[in-house]
């Protein structure tokens, strides 16, 4: 259907978003495959393109004989409109065929905030927004990402949700399509939900009752037929480096946010911060080898161009084998005019050598740590330890280094948090610059503040937390601008920038919400909402008149979901979804946080039986392999290079 | 501290290539800046030994010339590369065109031998498909827009509406009947003098509708042809790597 959304394209922005094309795209033959997936990441091309889920997902599959994936991304107003108007379906990038005519519509969720999106899809699909709904020949929808680890405010939309690491799942799912398709499709539609329920790996919210009390808690959540578990557990890919994906990375046409290639080099983290919902739901930790990290590196150069790769994880700097990784791929890649960058969010000098060895011949511009918390005993409620002392050395040594802006990272809004714990980060940008200035005898070095609402997430300790209001959490950041701005001697040298606290409350609602809410987004989105994530879309006041009119008939309002603290006997809407967290070690952890009590990282130090390794049969995999070397990298044999006769 | 920026050239220049590459099919919607980022990771896919510029971040060596607006096609736009090594132009070709997606294509490369290349492309050659517009019509349109001397259209730029003449700048226009299961389809063949301000094939279209209300229901479908030094009747162009071959 390229004819019909050609005639519209002369019409609207950035055209090239939506006409596929890419370098390392693949497009199969639709008659072949007995299984078809369109993967959908619900944002703009521009941020869903370089997104390493879906593209790992896309090769997975179209890897397979029996199956095939294609693309699809949140298609702008301007387009909408006009798709509207023309009778143009939602569309895949790849070969532009309809959304509504493949077998699955898989969507990864990063934030709660796509949700609204995917009823844009979903529509301009032809497909019915609930899921009840839907007949045979539909597709199914299944949601995962990090927001599937609470899919219940989208229950009502989807007909799966799958928890955890995507790459085995994906295989599982499509495995159980095929036999059924095989099979004649015993039972139809809901044969084959039942199918991928009775696994205990895929969730069906439709299997699932949940029944409240009169105040509005709920009650109890259950499986509605004696066949299906009553919890359904996350997936965990044990072995990455037998999963080195994407092994043909995706080259946009069009500008996106990420010009890099990314290599993931570890999953998960134990460092046990509590209010990281990532570094939580992804555990254990499971390192990549150096020699799978080389070779990732070396194949994707050689297959993008790319001028830089980002050595991704949640903490890299805590690779147990970071420090040769590094050497080695600075002298591998010197004078090659590619440059190599590791996200830094840990807060000690070994990071800032490491971003010294990666950036031995480029330029020193900017280093990002993230202290998270304004006070010493903020940063122990959290569970990020790192003191005062420690962080001013630490960027001081970045100055010296050669770095001469420092951004540091900070939360507004955490448990049991006053105004001094965030005024205190006046404070510490003060003492930072004024060091800096010391160490470097130059007043050019300068510090950005950058800070945000604190959204409490499921699967949290802070889960049970009451979230800040949004009018303190406005009134705090007031304050913290304003003593900032007090600062003759050093204020000028400190940037600060901050995030208002309307859009942190409805990621509030969406985050810990339960079916009750998903009411509440099918009205917004009728009334307009779309690309949440952008503030130019965003709107407050249209989120918040949704909300009072869809739960009218119910105990519960925004400020029930948000800004009620929860008591331990309390079921959650997420109870039932295993992600191999115990819910007895979250609360002593919650507990711990409240008295300031902080704990280690269990990489080193011993278990504090947070559940995973044992509810789940997995183990922290971390190196040392005793390997140092990089594998030799990829030798050309057709260079267009003249040679002398 | 501060550390001194190179003050040379990383790889210093050896050879000079150019190159003209066609932009087809559904990538004509790729802007020219899309390009610039295509071509510089396709040149590290077939690695070329492309020359680097000095500083701390340093640039390959491309110039790009006159490149064509975003969704229109083109047989005939024009990139010149720097190496740092001695190359093969028919090597470098073909390992530029596999290396590019399909609908971005390689078709010629030489080594530049000559000066003053961006000079001699002095004009353009467009083809315009009117999908929906009769031939009779576009003929009517096309007769009534060569008696006039100025059709002053209005586009908009990054400093607002500008006015300007869209006549003068056009050296030739006729009209062809589309082919084949397509009658009602005019083609439209037009050669443009470049200069300031530069006369777009919307433009004309624009002059089209100004002096016979000529509104295509679809929209035209647009490939520039060719470009380069202006043949001395005026009515087409001649190939501007010519020189660079014979030299």
């Amino acid at each position: 259907m390229f004819d019909e959304l050609e005639q519209l394209l002369p019409f609207i922005g950035k055209p090239i978003q939506y006409v596929g094309g890419e370098v390392n795209s693949v497009i199969k033959d639709w008659d072949g495959a007995l299984v078809r997936w369109a993967l959908m990441y619900p944002d703009a091309y521009e941020v869903g393109a370089p997104n390493q889920g879906v593209q790992i997902l896309y090769e997975v599959i179209n890897e397979r004989a029996d199956a095939l994936a294609e693309r699809t991304y949140a298609v702008w107003p301007d387009l909408e409109a006009l798709m509207r108007e023309h009778g143009v379906p939602q569309f895949t990038v790849d070969a532009h065929r309809a959304v509504g005519d493949f077998d699955l519509l898989g969507l990864s969720f990063s934030t709660e905030l796509g949700y609204t999106n995917m009823l844009t899809a979903l529509d301009l699909a032809g497909i019915p927004l609930l899921a009840a709904d839907r007949v045979d020949g539909h597709p199914l929808v299944v949601a995962g990402g990090h927001a599937a680890f609470n899919p219940e405010t989208i229950a009502d939309f989807i007909d799966a949700a799958v928890l955890g690491d995507g790459e085995e799942a994906v295989n599982l799912i499509t495995d159980i399509v095929r036999d059924w398709k095989l099979a004649g499709r015993p039972d139809g539609r809901a044969g084959l939900l039942l199918e991928l329920a009775k696994t205990g790996s895929v969730y069906v919210p439709s299997l699932y009752d949940v029944d409240y009390l009169p105040d509005g808690r709920i009650r109890r959540v259950a499986p509605n037929r004696a066949d299906v578990p009553s919890r359904v557990r996350k997936h965990t890919l044990m072995d990455l480096d037998a999963w080195p994906y994407p092994k043909n990375p995706l080259v946009p046409l069009a500008e996106t946010v990420h010009e890099r290639m990314s290599v993931e080099i570890f999953r998960g983290c134990t460092r046990g911060c509590r209010f990281c919902q990532a570094g939580m739901i992804t555990r254990p930790v499971r390192e990549r080898s150096i020699t799978g990290i080389a070779e990732m590196v070396d194949n994707g150069l050689c297959k993008t161009g790319y001028e830089e790769v980002g050595l991704l994880s949640l903490s890299s700097a805590d690779h147990s084998e970071i420090a040769d990784i590094a050497r080695n791929l600075a002298d591998r890649y010197e004078g090659s005019q590619t440059s190599l960058s590791l996200p830094s969010t840990r807060v000690d000098a070994f990071n800032v050598d490491l971003a010294n060895e990666l950036s031995r011949n480029g330029r020193r511009s900017g280093l990002t740590f993230a202290p998270e918390g304004g006070s010493e005993r903020m940063r122990r409620v959290i569970n990020k330890l790192v003191s005062e002392e420690d962080l001013i050395r630490t960027v001081t040594t970045a100055y010296a280094g050669g770095w001469r802006q420092v951004k540091l990272y900070f939360m507004c809004g955490l448990p049991t948090e006053t105004d001094d714990d965030v005024l205190q980060i006046a404070t510490l940008a003060r003492e930072v610059i004024k060091a800096g200035r010391e160490v470097t005898g130059r007043r050019d070095i300068r510090c950005t503040v950058s800070i945000g609402g604190f959204v409490p997430k499921p699967h949290t300790p802070f889960q049970w937390a009451a979230q800040l209001d949004h009018e303190t959490t406005d009134a705090r950041l007031f304050k913290l601008r304003d003593a900032i701005r007090a600062d003759r001697q050093y204020g000028k040298a400190i940037g600060l920038r901050y995030h208002d606290g309307k859009p942190g409350i409805v990621e509030g609602l969406l985050s810990r919400g339960d079916r009750r809410v998903g009411s509440v987004i099918l009205q917004a989105w009728r009334d307009g909402a779309r690309f949440d994530g952008w503030s130019e879309h965003f709107s407050y006041d249209r989120w918040m008149a949704a909300a009072e009119a869809a739960l009218a008939d119910h105990p519960v309002d925004v400020d029930w979901y948000t800004t009620r603290e929860r008591e331990r006997a309390e079921v959650l809407p997420w109870d039932h979804l295993d992600s191999g967290l115990d819910s007895e070690w979250l609360w002593e952890d919650w507990q711990d946080a409240i008295t300031e009590v902080a704990v280690e990282d269990c990489r080193w130090t011993p278990c504090f039986d947070c559940g995973v390794c044992d509810q789940l049969g997995t183990e922290i995999q971390v190196g040392p392999t005793g390997v140092v070397d990089l594998p030799a990298p990829t030798v050309r044999a057709d260079s267009p290079v003249l040679t002398a006769p | 501290m501060a550390r001194p920026a190179p003050d040379r050239d990383v790889a210093p220049t050896v050879q000079r290539l150019r190159l003209r590459y066609a932009k087809r099919g559904r990538l004509r919607f790729s802007s020219h800046r899309d390009f610039q980022r295509a071509f510089e990771r396709a040149l590290r896919r077939a690695d070329v030994p492309m020359a680097y510029s000095a500083g701390f971040n340093p640039h390959p060596k491309v110039s790009y010339a006159n490149a064509a607006p975003t969704g229109v096609a083109s047989e005939a736009e024009y990139v010149e590369i720097g190496v740092a090594a001695r190359c093969d132009p028919g090597k470098i070709r073909a390992a530029l065109d596999e290396a590019l997606p399909p609908g971005l294509d390689v078709v010629d490369v030489v080594e530049a031998r000559t000066p003053d290349f961006a000079q001699r492309l002095e004009a353009s050659v467009w083809q315009v498909e009117l999908p929906g517009v009769p031939l009779d019509e576009a003929r009517g349109a096309v007769g009534r827009f060569l008696v006039e001397e100025e059709i002053l259209v209005e586009r908009l730029t990054k400093n607002g509406i500008r006015s300007f003449d869209a006549r003068a700048a056009v050296i030739s226009l006729d009209c062809a009947p589309g082919d084949g299961p397509n009658p009602d389809c005019a083609i439209l063949r037009v050669v443009v003098r470049h200069g300031t301000p530069s006369v777009r094939p919307d433009d004309v279209i624009s002059a089209l509708r100004r002096v016979a209300d000529l509104v295509p229901p679809k929209p035209p479908r647009v490939t520039r042809l060719a470009q380069g030094p202006l043949d001395e009747a005026g009515t087409s162009v001649a190939d501007p790597l010519a020189p660079d071959r014979a030299g």
